[in-house]
Formats: C-alpha cells, sequence, structure tokens
C-alpha cells in the first residue's frame, strides 16, 4: 500500500484499503476503481482568493500538484507562511514538501485545502524542527463533496522544540489527515488538535500517531467534531511511551457530538506506554445534544436552531481557544462559525 | 391571564395530569403545594412545552392565547418563564452570553429592538448585587460546577433579566440558605406587578412568608383537589396531605 505509487504509477491495486489496519475505516481502493489521469496544470488565474489572505505571511501555493519542494527558515528567523494547496478538476496529483525550521526558528504555517473537484489528491510533508524550534502549523481544509483528498504529516522533533498543530475540516468525499511525529522529550511539546464539520455523505478522517523516543516530553491532543446527514468521522490517535521515555506526559481527548441517526463516528484512542512514572490521560465521547438541555435554553426563549448552534459553536470552540497566533484563530473561529451555521 | 381547564397529560403512556383546571388572573400570586410524585414538575413543564410531556385532553391559555399550539420558545417570547425545580448546565457558554442571547431573541420574536451589550451589563449588574451574586460567576459557563443553591439564584437572576408576565417558580425555595432564601424572595418579589402573575409550586410554608400568595391550592394526583386563601398553606402544614390524598 503507497497512496504516492499509486497515484505516480497509475495502479489502484497499490491504494490503502479495509485489510490495511490504519486504514480500514478510510477504504481508498474500494472507492476508487481506476487512478484519475495526471491533474492538468493551473492558470494563476484559476486559483482564486484564500482563507487566509490579507494576513501578514509569505504565499506559496502547491496548484494541481506543482509548486515549491522546500520551505526553509533559518535558525532564529520569525516567519509566517500562507500555504495554498489548491484542486481542481478531476485528475489526480500527488507531492512532497518539506519544511525545515532551524534551531530557535518559529514558523507559523497557515495551510490551506481549496477545491478538490471530483479528483484525487495526495501531499506529503516532511518537517524537521530543530533544537528549541517552534512550529504552529494551523490547517483549513474546505474542500468540495467529490474530492478524495489525504494530506500527510510527518514531522521529527529536536530536544526543546515545539510543534501546534490544529486541523479544521469539512471532510469531503473520502478524506483523511494523518500526522506522524517523532518526539525527542528533552523538553519537546506537541499539540495535535482538530476540529471537524461533517455533513451530508462526507467524510474526515484524522489519524495520528506520536512517538516519545526520550525522557520529559509533552503531548497534548484534543479533537472534537459534529456529524449530521450521513456523514462519517474516524479518529485514531496513538501516543507510544517508548522504553526510557520516562516522564512523558501524554493527554488525549476525542468528543463527537452526533447529529444524525446515520450519520457515524469511529474513534480509536490508543495510549502504549512502555515507560516509567508517566502521567497520561484519555478521554473519548461521542454522544447526541442533550435534549434536557435544549429544552432549557428554548425555554428561555432561544429558537431551537439557535440553540443548536449556540451548543455546537462552544463545543467546537473549545479547539480554537487553543491556537496561539490571534489573528489566524479569528479565521478559524469565523469559519467554523459558518460551517457550524449552514450544517445545523 | 392563564387559563387551565381539564388538563389531561401523559409522559410516555402513564397519564400524570387527570382533569386539571386553574385560573390566574393578572397580578396574582397562586402558590400550588402536594405530595411528591402529584404531578407538580408535570404541570410547569406542560405549560413551557417540554417535548414528551403530550396533553392528551384539555387547554392551556395565556391572555386568551392557545399555549398549546406553540413552540417552547415561542410561548418564552410571550413571557412564560420558568424557574426549574433541577436547572441544567450549559458547557462552554457563560452566562451573560446566554441570558442576552435568549432575551434577544425573545425580543426578535417580539419584534422588538435588541438590547445592546453596554445596557444588558449594566442590567445584569444591578440584579446580580440585588440577589448579593458574585458578577464574575456570570461569566462563568452557565450553572457549570454552581451549588444547588447558586444554581436557583441564576434561575431568579435570568428571571429579572428576561422580565417575563407569567412565571412558574418550581421549588425554587430547596437548595437555598436561609438568607438566600430572604433574598431570592425578595428578588421574587420585586418582580411584582399588576400585570404579571406567578405559580409558586413549593412544599414549605417558609417560602411563602416572603411571598405572599393571594391563592393555594392542592394538587394531587393530577388534579387541583382544593383551593383557598393563604391559611390553606398553614393548614397542609399542620395536617399535611392525607385527606386530599384519599379525596383524589
Ligand atoms: N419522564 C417520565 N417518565 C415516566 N414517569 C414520569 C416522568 N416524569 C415524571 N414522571 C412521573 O410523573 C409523576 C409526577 O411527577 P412530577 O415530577 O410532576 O411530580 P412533582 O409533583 O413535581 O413531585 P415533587 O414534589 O417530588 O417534585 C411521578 O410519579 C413521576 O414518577
Ligand atoms: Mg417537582
Amino acid at each position: 500500500m503507497n497512496l504516492e505509487e499509486a497515484i505516480r504509477l497509475r495502479d489502484p491495486a497499490r491504494l490503502p484499503s479495509r485489510r490495511d489496519e490504519d486504514w480500514r475505516w478510510t477504504d481508498l481502493r474500494g472507492l476508487l476503481r481506476a487512478i484519475p489521469e495526471p491533474s492538468r496544470p493551473l492558470e494563476p488565474g484559476d486559483i482564486g482568493p484564500g482563507p487566509f489572505d490579507g494576513l501578514p505571511g509569505d504565499g506559496v501555493s502547491i496548484a494541481n500538484g506543482s509548486g515549491p519542494e522546500e520551505i526553509r527558515v533559518a535558525g532564529g528567523e520569525v516567519r509566517t507562511v500562507i500555504l495554498r494547496h489548491v484542486s481542481r478538476g478531476d485528475g489526480a496529483h500527488a507531492s512532497r514538501l518539506r519544511i525545515e525550521v532551524g534551531p530557535a526558528a518559529r514558523l507559523t504555517l497557515l495551510e490551506s485545502h481549496e477545491g478538490g473537484g471530483s479528483g484525487l489528491s495526495l501531499l506529503g510533508i516532511d518537517m524537521r524542527l530543530g533544537t528549541g524550534a517552534a512550529c504552529e502549523r494551523l490547517v483549513l481544509s474546505d474542500l468540495d463533496a467529490e474530492a478524495v483528498a489525504v494530506v500527510e504529516l510527518e514531522a521529527e522533533l529536536e530536544p526543546g522544540a515545539r510543534l501546534g498543530q490544529t486541523v479544521l475540516t469539512s471532510g469531503a468525499r473520502r478524506q483523511r489527515f494523518e500526522t506522524r511525529v517523532r518526539h525527542p522529550g528533552q523538553g519537546a511539546e506537541v499539540r495535535l488538535d482538530g476540529a471537524y464539520v461533517l455533513r451530508e455523505r462526507r467524510h474526515a478522517d484524522l489519524t495520528s500517531s506520536v512517538r516519545h523516543e526520550g525522557p520529559d516530553g509533552r503531548t497534548d491532543q484534543l479533537a472534537r467534531g459534529m456529524v449530521d446527514d450521513q456523514a462519517r468521522a474516524v479518529f485514531q490517535g496513538r501516543i507510544t511511551v517508548l522504553e526510557g521515555a520516562d516522564g512523558a506526559d501524554a493527554r488525549m481527548a476525542h468528543n463527537a457530538l452526533i447529529l444524525s441517526d446515520r450519520a457515524e463516528v469511529d474513534a480509536r484512542p490508543e495510549l502504549e506506554i512502555f515507560a516509567d512514572d508517566v502521567a497520561c490521560a484519555h478521554g473519548a465521547t461521542v454522544g447526541a445534544l442533550d435534549e434536557e438541555v435544549l429544552f432549557y435554553m428554548r425555554q428561555r426563549g432561544l429558537p431551537e436552531r439557535e440553540a443548536r448552534t449556540l451548543l455546537v459553536t462552544s463545543f467546537l470552540g473549545g479547539v480554537i481557544d487553543r491556537v496561539e497566533a490571534p489573528a489566524a484563530a479569528d479565521r478559524l473561529r469565523s469559519w467554523l462559525l459558518a460551517q457550524i451555521g449552514a450544517a445545523s | 391571564m392563564l387559563n387551565l381547564r381539564d388538563l389531561h397529560a401523559r409522559v410516555g403512556d402513564r397519564e400524570i395530569l387527570r382533569g386539571l383546571s386553574l385560573e390566574v388572573p393578572a397580578g396574582e400570586v397562586h402558590a400550588i403545594m402536594g405530595p411528591n410524585g402529584a404531578g407538580k414538575s408535570t404541570l410547569s413543564y406542560v405549560l413551557t412545552g417540554r417535548p414528551g410531556y403530550d396533553v392528551t385532553a384539555g387547554s392551556a391559555e395565556l391572555d386568551g392565547v392557545d399555549l398549546l399550539g406553540l413552540e417552547a420558545d415561542e410561548r418564552a417570547a410571550r413571557g412564560l418563564f420558568l424557574s426549574f425545580q433541577y436547572p441544567l448546565e450549559i458547557p462552554g457558554v457563560p452566562a451573560l452570553t446566554f441570558i442576552r442571547s435568549a432575551l434577544n431573541a425573545q425580543r426578535k420574536a417580539r419584534g422588538e429592538p435588541e438590547v445592546s451589550a453596554p445596557e444588558f451589563l449594566k442590567r445584569a449588574r444591578s440584579f446580580a448585587a440585588e440577589l448579593k451574586m458574585d458578577f464574575d460567576m456570570l461569566k462563568r459557563p452557565l450553572n457549570v460546577g454552581f451549588s444547588g443553591g447558586e444554581k436557583k439564584r441564576m434561575e431568579i437572576l435570568q428571571m429579572a433579566l428576561l422580565s417575563p408576565r407569567f412565571m412558574i417558580l418550581d421549588e425554587t425555595d430547596s437548595g437555598l440558605d436561609i438568607d438566600a432564601l430572604r433574598i431570592v424572595s425578595e428578588g421574587v418579589n420585586a418582580l411584582r406587578a399588576p400585570e404579571r402573575s406567578m405559580l409558586v409550586i413549593t412544599h414549605y410554608q417558609r417560602l411563602l412568608d416572603y411571598i405572599r400568595p393571594d391563592r393555594v391550592h392542592v394538587l394531587a394526583a393530577g388534579r387541583i383537589v382544593a383551593s383557598g386563601g393563604p391559611e390553606l398553606a398553614l393548614e397542609l402544614e399542620r395536617d399535611g396531605y392525607d385527606k386530599y390524598a384519599r379525596a383524589a
């Protein structure tokens, strides 16, 4: 199984399928009989405005698979990069991007996934964070209903580095965000958050795996979402604390709201601890909005739709509250609000 | 003002209200007393339109308007307020945000302009002070982690801010300490007005010492089985419900 090869060689047999343990809830082989033709290049005029327009930062676009292959932030530098991954049409494309953040540098990465058409896309990011470097990666995915898209991040941290990630998505025909982090401990910190708002027949999969390889590392994960209609959410979170990674602090929470009988949430939170003196906690809840609370709110005068929206907004807002970059957080919050308003 | 005629209501397949009739004229405060399980809270839910409480016969009118045909929020917009026996917690929504949204939703439904944030804050501060509530509590998610008595105070604060015309107080006294009972009762009394009415559900005379009712009714087995002046409450306190349980 290798999605990148499947796209490059146009070989559907290489697509990940339900037989691959980690992909059983996001089966691509069962979905796609053939790999679409390679996507045609896009003209700059085809790209249109992006969700982070107007915020200060260096713009970088990957359009139908073509764009830069590397972003470097030199040691000590502070930078914001606005990365737009734009897909149009019904073709397939795969791209790979290296991001190097030098020692003590800070990168704010505002990343958007746009369009999608009815095509198949893969973006793979390899990230290295130097000693004491920090990266906050804020991802907003607003794709067409027929798109099939996978975004992977492979991150390697040096001691004292910080990675903060928040992924917001409205899903797609099938969509997956996969994040794998090598965590050295020794003061390094990881936040891996996400929020999804899924309706109609949309699907989103948040899969992550963090490996604590050295002592005294922190990982904190909060994923929340709501599914309506016949939508389906997948959350697979794994935190492994290897032998010798003593004193690690690992927290994971996934909370989902199901607003329709035909919507579905599949969750698999896993903490594997092989070290000593580890603080860990995980919590997972899947439920409907509390009908008694809704009645209470309506008794006070809120129409049902407003009451629902208020509850869902405050529930998902908990994810945005943890974002560090304030201007970007405002954009994320308004986007979320619009999604919820449309969904409830 | 409130006019209930021969109300029958069921929860699931159990009939709880069985021919309840009651009239509360404008400006009056009526008390409802009755044994546990008699249907007092059920009556308050039926009037406010809680899903799952089905009226099978009879009528309920507020100022001549059929309540039963309205959604819960429409009833609220017409001035109906219930102070819950067990107030709920609303995670993540600060009390102030919640009450202001509710107030403005009501005003919108009535075709009135919104209350501005500063004006609302001013009112909230003054009512909170009257009810001896710490204003910071209003910035916390509504009722989350509040004590039983704090939740009851918060109900009365909401009532004051929403300024309803017909108020149902379901055991507002339970959970209140001695001082709080007095403070909350004063808050309630301040809302008494010629165009407003109240239905006060309670088990204890104590509350009625503060909130003097015009009439007292006994609700047993889903019906009003006796009505009288304030002296009826004293009689109940002395003799209990035995006689009415048998009558029902
Ligand atoms: N959801 C429900 N399902 C089944 N029975 C119910 C339900 N809600 C209330 N009941 C029953 O209806 C009856 C009346 O309940 P209600 O809460 O109205 O009593 P009450 O008079 O308010 O009592 P209390 O003084 O204890 O508050 C009780 O026997 C109760 O068990
Ligand atoms: Mg009761």
